[in-house]
């Protein structure tokens, strides 16, 4: 490796970008060689450094570890004359230390292990060599060299990494069908389809560090026995596409993927193929279908892919996070890695903390940790003082647990027997302010929205929970909705294809089950107790703090408000849409939602 | 986005072009399909049948695998592709009243494309940016933290 006097990390977030990212590169590039300081200062593109809407573009110089930021291309000829000639901070574009958070990923907070994402944010993901220089590509070697495929296999299982996709299915038993399964082609898939709303783990390690799910992938292909590889990626992530392309082109450069690994006689390459846009292929049999290059319906299991897979072959499919957890696991040893998590659940798992919580973004925690001290904690409690509700955890097809089950452990078991699902890692927190029927009534129509179609149960079940659901938020719940929902929900439960359908009563069992008092009071009372649900609530202006301002008046879109300048104003609740604007543009806190 | 009316002759040249770049195989279809939606704006018919002679499937079948998919299309666009994200956590953070705001400058429902032709209004999954909701996607570009009053300006931006 060349030697660099200084290195400057320019952030290439889809933002950055936007504003400009590359033609200050292109600047900065022309500037070096202009300066005649090409050869001493190195140019690597990184993902985001701070947040892009208020810095970006921003670049880092190493190793003094200036921010600079909200630069533009003109800038480019100052800033290298003061700080690279003559070694003078531009104070001017010098950003504070506290500005420069990495939203999605800050620095480890006291109870995370990092295991998956241990480089993310650390090393250069667009540079081979900076994942080699942190072991990369050690475990392989060893695998190659030491191991036999059943060794491998051995290692997985006594590790017990279990599938990150969400079923928790053990990673080394999969591995183990795949291997003894007939046939002298088998293929290996990497599940990058990461649809589920609010879960973004897997984009952030596959644009941050690609090479460790590449590595994973290898071995998983050596220890079954496959020489071929597909990276099913959603088209909605571009950066992760092309930072996995990338990726790939390096590892065949240097011998790691391709014919003959390291010497040996082991042979292996990827493709990658890219997503359409369809939730249900991050279903695995829906997803080999896409791949095939047909619609992406999910068929019935058995046959598992790891007997019939893609084009009838032997099939071994994980997720991102389950390759990624590969290469340290070889490398420091099934002991080590079990003595993280609980009995049943090693290691740690990735999470998206999003929704009404002070510190949103990506988080690595041990199994076995509370939800408690996830959402608290780490995650900093509830944004703007206000009380905790539920948390969501799995995705849509998760359950909402309230605050008397915070307190369980989190493993594949104890969130199943709690009425959610593990799921891909998305942890959606909600406030005091949050209808849980509203929120039931959202995620169904998301997962009605995505169902294929292709099975009765699913198609139809979920179209009329919705139509239920709807009803209740409108005001037109009637007795027996909820014993119809309870019914429903069993049926599409037992009686749908694949995880889609089976997992999508699970919103409404579980809001039912700790929130029923929400769905009695819309029902019977035609009230929403969070003052969410629009035909059910009426807005209402206060004597006392109205001052007569009129500017609720001049704002209202239907003119339902009344008034006399200086005089309490009166919303005529036959005319009123119920838009919340008035609510918005008061400055008096005067209306108030009944 | 590709707003031209291409011909014919262009199609079939075009269609043959992508096929010869990606390959025959039933598994090349999908690319085959992204890449005619990104360089023709849509999936034509001729498109569909200067496909089904060269991969040797029938047209129905192609036809299938089109509309499945939400990315890819079988309409034509406007000339911006407008996408609303409809999950949770942009849900949660504002942006039912943002999606309102957006309906009503557009004056467009989700699917739609605007008289004009400027705009095609589509609700989208995910797009994993849930740091910054409520989120729009305006053709390639990401507009995070939107608020109801900042669609006018965010949409006075594009031609």
């Amino acid at each position: 490796m060349a030697f660099y006097r200084s290195t400057v990390l320019v952030s290439v977030d889809p933002v950055c970008v936007e504003k400009g990212a590359y033609e200050l590169i292109d600047t900065l590039n022309d500037e070096l060689i202009k300066q005649g300081l090409i050869d001493e200062v190195r140019i690597l593109e990184t993902t985001r450094l701070g947040d892009p809407q208020k810095l970006g573009p921003d670049i880092i110089v190493y190793p003094e570890g200036t921010h600079y930021t909200n630069l533009t291309y003109y800038d480019i000829p100052r800033l290298v004359e003061e700080h690279f000639i003559k070694g003078r901070i531009l104070k001017q574009y010098a950003a504070k230390m506290q500005d420069a958070i990495d939203e999605e990923l800050s620095a480890p907070k006291s109870k995370e292990v990092r295991v998956v994402l241990r480089n993310v944010g650390v090393i250069d993901p667009r540079n081979i060599e900076d994942y080699i220089a942190n072991d990369g590509y050690q475990a392989l070697g060893k695998v190659l060299t030491e191991m036999s495929p059943e060794d491998v296999i051995q290692e997985i299982l006594d590790a017990k990494l279990r599938g990150r996709g969400g079923a928790g299915f053990p990673t080394g038993l999969k591995w183990r069908f795949a291997r003894q399964a007939a046939g002298d082609i088998k293929y290996i898939v990497c599940n990058a389809d990461e649809g589920d709303p609010g879960a973004f783990m897997n984009r952030r390690v596959l644009e941050g560090d690609p090479h460790s799910v590449i590595e994973g992938m290898i071995i998983a292909a050596y220890a079954i026995g496959s020489q071929q590889g597909y990276i099913y990626c959603r088209a909605e992530y571009p950066i992760a596409v092309s930072t996995m392309n990338l990726a790939m082109k390096q590892a065949r450069a240097l011998g790691l993927l391709g014919k003959n690994i390291l010497g040996t006689d082991f042979s292996f390459d990827l493709e990658m193929r890219m997503g359409a846009g369809a939730f249900v292929c991050g279903e695995e049999t829906a997803l080999m279908a896409s791949i095939e290059g047909s619609r992406g319906e999910p068929r019935t299991r058995p046959p598992f892919p790891a007997q019939k897979g893609l084009w009838g072959k032997p099939t071994n499919i994980n997720n991102v996070e389950t390759y990624a957890n590969v290469p340290p696991i070889i490398l420091r040893g099934a002991e080590w890695y079990s003595t993280m998590g609980t009995e049943k659940s090693k290691g740690t798992k990735t999470f998206a903390l999003a929704g009404d919580v002070k510190n949103t973004g990506l988080i690595e925690v041990p199994f076995g940790i509370t939800l408690r001290e996830i959402i608290f904690d780490i995650g900093g409690g509830i944004k703007n003082d206000k009380k905790f509700k539920a948390v969501q955890t799995g995705g849509p097809m998760g359950g909402c647990l309230p605050e008397h089950l915070l307190d369980l452990p989190v493993d594949y078991e104890t969130l199943g027997q709690a009425g959610s699902i593990m799921g891909s890692g998305g942890m959606i927190v909600m406030d005091e302010g949050t209808c849980m029927v509203d929120i039931a009534r959202f995620f169904l129509e998301f997962i009605q929205d995505e169902s294929c179609g292709k099975c009765a149960p699913c198609r139809l079940g979920t179209h009329r929970l919705l139509e239920i659901l709807e009803g209740i938020c409108n005001g037109q719940g009637k007795e027996g909705d909820i014993e119809e929902l309870q019914d429903l929900c069993e049926q599409i439960r037992k009686n749908s294809l694949c995880g889609l359908g089976q997992g999508a009563p699970n919103p409404v069992i579980s809001t039912l089950e700790h929130f029923m008092d929400e769905y009695k009071a819309h029902i019977e009372e035609k009230r929403c107790p969070a003052k969410v649900c629009r035909n059910l609530i009426k807005y209402e202006i206060q004597d006392g703090p109205c001052t007569g301002c009129t500017v609720c008046a001049r704002n209202c879109p239907v003119s339902a408000i009344t008034g006399e300048r200086k005089q309490t104003h009166v919303i005529n609740q036959d005319i009123c849409i119920k838009c919340g604007i008035c609510y918005q543009v008061c400055q008096f806190e005067a209306i108030k939602v009944i | 986005m590709a707003e031209q009316k291409f011909a014919e002759n262009e199609v079939v040249e075009l269609v043959t072009k992508i096929v010869t770049s990606i390959g025959t195989t039933r598994g090349d279809l999908i690319p085959i399909l992204q890449k005619v939606t990104n360089e023709l704006g849509y999936i034509s018919q001729e498109a569909i049948q200067q496909i089904s002679v060269l991969l040797k499937l029938p047209t129905k079948e192609i036809t299938s695998v089109a509309t499945f998919y939400r990315m890819l299309s079988t309409k034509p666009h406007g000339r911006h592709i407008v996408q609303f994200c409809e999950s949770a956590p942009c849900h949660i953070a504002g942006g039912r009243e943002v999606f309102s705001a957006l309906k009503e400058a557009l004056n467009l429902e989700p699917g739609e494309t605007s008289a004009d032709n400027k705009w095609t209004f589509y609700t989208t999954s995910c797009l994993g940016v849930c740091g910054v909701g409520p989120v729009i996607l305006i053709d390639t570009e990401i507009h995070g933290n939107v608020t109801p009053d900042q669609i006018p300006s965010i949409l006075g931006r594009y031609e």
